[in-house]
């Protein structure tokens, strides 16, 4: 067991490190961009003056590994900063972002997560029959599809013509639970729409490839059927990398959501991004970043962790 | 008859195959084969791989493997036609019925349940017992099959017991269910061979004991003698011969039942060891982990120049790991190799390109140790360009001429490896090895993967090239048999150690060490009876052997006090 809780500590301290890193890469690319920040917030007609006086202020004549600790140093004490186009503090404004996005993401994750792994399930029961080409056509298509489209098709169906649920996600603070739901119903929608194809098709793969091993062979000629054979001998062996899939799936729900809460107009992390992007609000962008890299990297991790605790073989050494 | 329990009639079954670059074609795996088995009696199946004994042996669980089609005739199992019972009728019969012990149980367990759970599993599902009942009849099982620990075992993983307890777990959960016929498909092959025997005597006692009918599939005619009652003899898919294991074993009719029973002696003088070895390993500790493993303990071996040494021992005793020592591939902890007077480096990329040149490998497993998307001609060339820097006309002559010495002929110059048989294979990574002009090859059980004509044929040769290019082998096997007709000397390995070194006919004559003992007593013999003599012996041996630091129990291997 200590073998397991070693390797779990080593994955953590290299996703930590790594997560620095990526800090140092955000920080660096904001750098090289094109344009000065006082003279962004100041405009054409600043005098040289109220630049340099701009530029003392944000500490923008320090040397750069200077900017980056202190920036760094606020990060770590929950300060990141504040936006240059509105003077509010970033924090504040991304706690509640941050949320609906996680909200919408858990949703469309509890939908899709089983959807995929039940229909990858029953492509392998039905494999290279018409249920499993049916399954894996209709996955592709729904995949192949961009998320603008698909999220412009369900509004025209849901919200226009049949009006069952409201084209336009807006969520406010206090918002009872049920409404709560049905605001996101579509933008859910859309992002499983989306992921699903890729998980399903990867458990379909990952289970095929078991299926070859002499095991699945016994399990068939103990005489189990064919939907237990998968279930109990086939699945448990493929589930490092569905796992792995998943998460890399659900990493981009979080991240990934950017097109799709513009459509429907939803408050979350990815709108907040692409406004501030237009607005060249480079500190809102830095922090953005981060949180998106601090996600992935926590879900890879994850996907790490769980993987090898799924393997018998560590969890039971010798 | 009342008391058959399995009627096979006129079974045909094919496959589908696709070769690369043609369209698929039906290819006849068993053709026309008929044959009986009455309950509680064992009826060994035996021939070559490709004989189709596997394929009869899982019809009579109506599966096929694969692309594979039983297309005609009947397997009348308990007195109906199983092959017209239909999906249902099928799931009923595989595992109440009919049960299967696989080949490699190491494969034939899934890694992510514990033991227990797979044992019981097929007396649950066909409800034969709650699971109170069926764990508590899995432990009997156990306790009969000489498990250790039989009460526990159940709840460890496959991965936390050895291959050949493994191989025991399988047939109780064969057993576990009730049966009246078991399908063994090769169940001591992938064993050593005292680990064989200790196996092949639970299996026999567990079949005597139960009642139970058998098929048991194996190419090892000295196996079957030990087990069945009849046999049949398999070859291309069509019965060759079948009668009692007494009719077959000793008198055979038919030419090719002859040859399998005749034990090929291969006439090899024993050459004396020359004064200047070609290749000596003096002291050599070589591990894994930092040298934290040891799996080579103070080893020291000469090779003479145009001879043989066979290194022989279990699985884990050092074999292959003395050869990667030898070849640079694992750099020994302390010791030296010394090739013709001086030392060569430990590490592969700090010796020269003629070291590599005068040591070459060929390994057990011929396909995957030549690049299947290369012709013959090209894996052939390749060192003739990289060591001599042959190229064009110069090159393709000196691939025909190696073609020729190992009797394939320049024909198969633009052949892939996937059009060649098993032996054709192997035959060309002997070329592409002697295409170096090496003065030492070393030869990790090559001929372990072939069936034993074909083995034979191997072996011939290799000793035929010896005698042409003066070429010394580091021969590395299990297999005594083939030890006994090549080697100029031996060196028998226990555990990282060298037990017994020295002349084949020193090393093979009275007095034995214990373990050299052990391992010579434990190859079957074919003769109807071998095995209960050989435990006896091995039974006694235990008093004998006490005294002078070795112990065998039935569970496990030697052990050193």
């Amino acid at each position: 067991m200590s073998f397991i809780v070693k390797l779990v500590a080593q994955r953590m301290a290299l996703g930590i490190l790594l997560l620095f890193a990526v800090s140092v890469l955000i920080f660096a690319g904001t750098q090289i961009l094109p344009g000065d920040i006082a003279q962004a917030i100041l405009g054409q007609s600043a005098t040289p003056e109220s630049l340099a006086n701009l530029r003392e202020q944000l500490g923008l004549n320090d040397p750069a590994y200077i900017r980056y600790f202190h920036w760094l140093g606020g990060v770590l004490t929950g300060d990141l900063g504040t936006a240059m186009s509105s003077g509010q503090d970033i924090a504040t404004s991304i706690k509640g972002r941050l949320w609906n996005t996680l909200f919408l993401a858990f949703w469309a994750a509890v939908v899709a997560v089983p959807l995929a792994i039940i229909l990858g399930l029953i492509a392998v029961r039905y494999r290279n029959g018409w249920v499993d080409k049916l399954i894996s056509g209709l996955a592709l298509a729904s995949t192949s599809f961009p998320e603008f489209f698909i999220g412009y098709v369900l509004v025209y169906f849901f919200a226009v013509k049949w009006q069952i649920f409201p084209g336009i996600s807006t969520v406010y603070d206090g918002m009872p639970f049920g409404e709560r739901i049905q605001a996101i119903a579509l933008p859910a929608t859309a992002l499983t729409l989306v992921v699903l194809a890729h998980m399903m098709r990867m458990t379909r793969a990952a289970i095929l490839n078991v299926m070859q091993s002499a095991y699945v062979e016994t399990a068939e000629l103990k005489g189990l059927s064919a939907f237990n054979v998968i279930r109990k001998h086939a699945f448990p062996n493929a589930i490092a990398p569905i796992i792995n899939v998943v998460m890399l799936n659900l990493a981009y729900l979080i991240v990934g959501v950017v097109v799709v809460e513009v459509i429907f107009v939803y408050p979350g992390m990815g709108q907040y991004l692409v406004d501030h992007v237009t607005k060249r609000d480079v500190p809102v962008v830095q922090a953005v970043g981060l949180i998106f890299a601090a996600v992935y990297i926590s879900l890879n991790i994850i996907a790490d962790i769980a993987a090898i605790v799924a393997n018998p073989r560590l969890r039971h050494p010798k | 008859m009342a008391d058959t329990l399995l009627d096979v009639r006129d079974l045909k079954i094919e496959a589908t195959v696709y070769p690369p670059g043609e369209h698929p074609r039906k290819i006849t795996i068993v053709d026309g084969v008929s044959l009986t088995l009455e309950k509680g009696r064992v009826l060994g199946l035996i021939g070559e791989s490709g004989a189709g004994k596997s394929t009869i042996g899982l019809s009579s669980m109506a599966f096929g493997r694969g692309g594979v089609r039983i297309t005609g005739g009947r397997v009348i199992l308990n007195g109906r036609d199983i092959l017209k019972a239909g999906r249902n009728g099928i799931r009923k019969l595989r595992g109440r019925e009919v049960c299967y012990v696989a080949q490699s149980a190491a494969a034939a367990f899934n890694p992510a349940q514990r033991l227990m759970d797979q044992v019981v599993e097929a007396a649950l599902k066909h409800g034969v017992a709650n699971r109170a009942e069926a764990e508590k009849r899995a432990k009997a099982l156990f306790r009969k099959l000489s498990l250790p620990d039989p009460d526990n075992i159940g709840k460890r993983y496959p991965h936390q017991v050895s291959g050949g307890q493994l191989q025991r777990v399988m047939t109780a959960m064969a057993l576990c269910s009730e049966p009246d016929l078991i399908v063994f498909d090769e169940p001591t092959t992938a064993l050593d061979v005292t680990t064989q025997i200790d196996v092949l005597a639970a299996i026999k006692d567990a079949i005597r004991d139960t009642g139970v009918a058998a098929l048991y599939i194996t190419h090892d005619l000295a196996v079957v003698a030990q087990v069945a009652d009849d046999i049949v003899v398999l070859r291309h898919g069509k019965m060759v011969e079948k009668g009692t294991t007494y009719e077959i074993i000793k008198e055979p009719k038919q030419a090719y039942t002859q040859a399998l029973v005749s034990v090929h002696h291969i006439g090899h003088e024993e050459k004396q060891p020359t004064t200047k070895p070609v290749l000596s390993v003096k002291n050599v500790t070589a591990g894994y982990g930092h040298g934290i493993v040891k799996v080579l303990k103070n080893v020291s071996v000469d090779i003479h120049p145009g001879q043989t040494l066979a290194v022989v021992g279990e699985s884990g005793s050092g074999k292959s790991t003395l050869a990667r020592a030898i070849t640079g591939l694992l750099p020994p902890l302390q010791g030296e190799v010394i090739f013709e007077g001086r030392k060569l480096s430990n590490r592969l990329s700090e010796r020269t390109k003629d070291d590599l040149r005068q040591l070459q490998m060929i390994y057990q497993m011929a396909d995957v140790a030549m690049n299947p998307r290369q012709t013959v001609g090209t894996i052939i060339g390749r060192p003739l360009e990289f060591y001599f820097g042959m190229r064009g006309k110069q090159r393709d002559a000196r691939v025909a001429e190696l073609l020729d010495k190992i009797e394939m002929g320049k024909g198969f110059i633009d052949r892939y490896p996937a059009e060649l048989s098993g032996g054709q294979k192997q035959r060309v990574c002997i070329a592409r090895s002697l295409a170096a002009k090496p003065k030492l090859i070393v030869c990790d059980e090559v001929t372990s993967a072939l069936d034993p004509l074909v083995a034979h044929g191997i072996l011939e040769l290799l000793l035929e090239l010896q005698k042409e290019e003066n070429v010394a082998y580091l021969f590395i096997t299990h297999d005594l048999a083939t030890v006994k007709s090549i080697a100029d000397s031996i060196a028998v390995m226990y555990r990282g150690e060298v037990v017994r070194y020295g002349a084949r006919t020193k090393v093979l004559t009275p007095p034995f060490d214990d373990y050299t003992d052990l391992l010579l007593s434990s190859v079957p013999e074919m003769e109807i009876g071998w095995l209960e003599k050989a435990i006896a012996s091995a039974r006694w041996r235990v008093r004998e052997t006490n005294a002078v630091g070795w112990t065998r129990t039935r569970n496990s291997r030697f052990r050193p006090h």
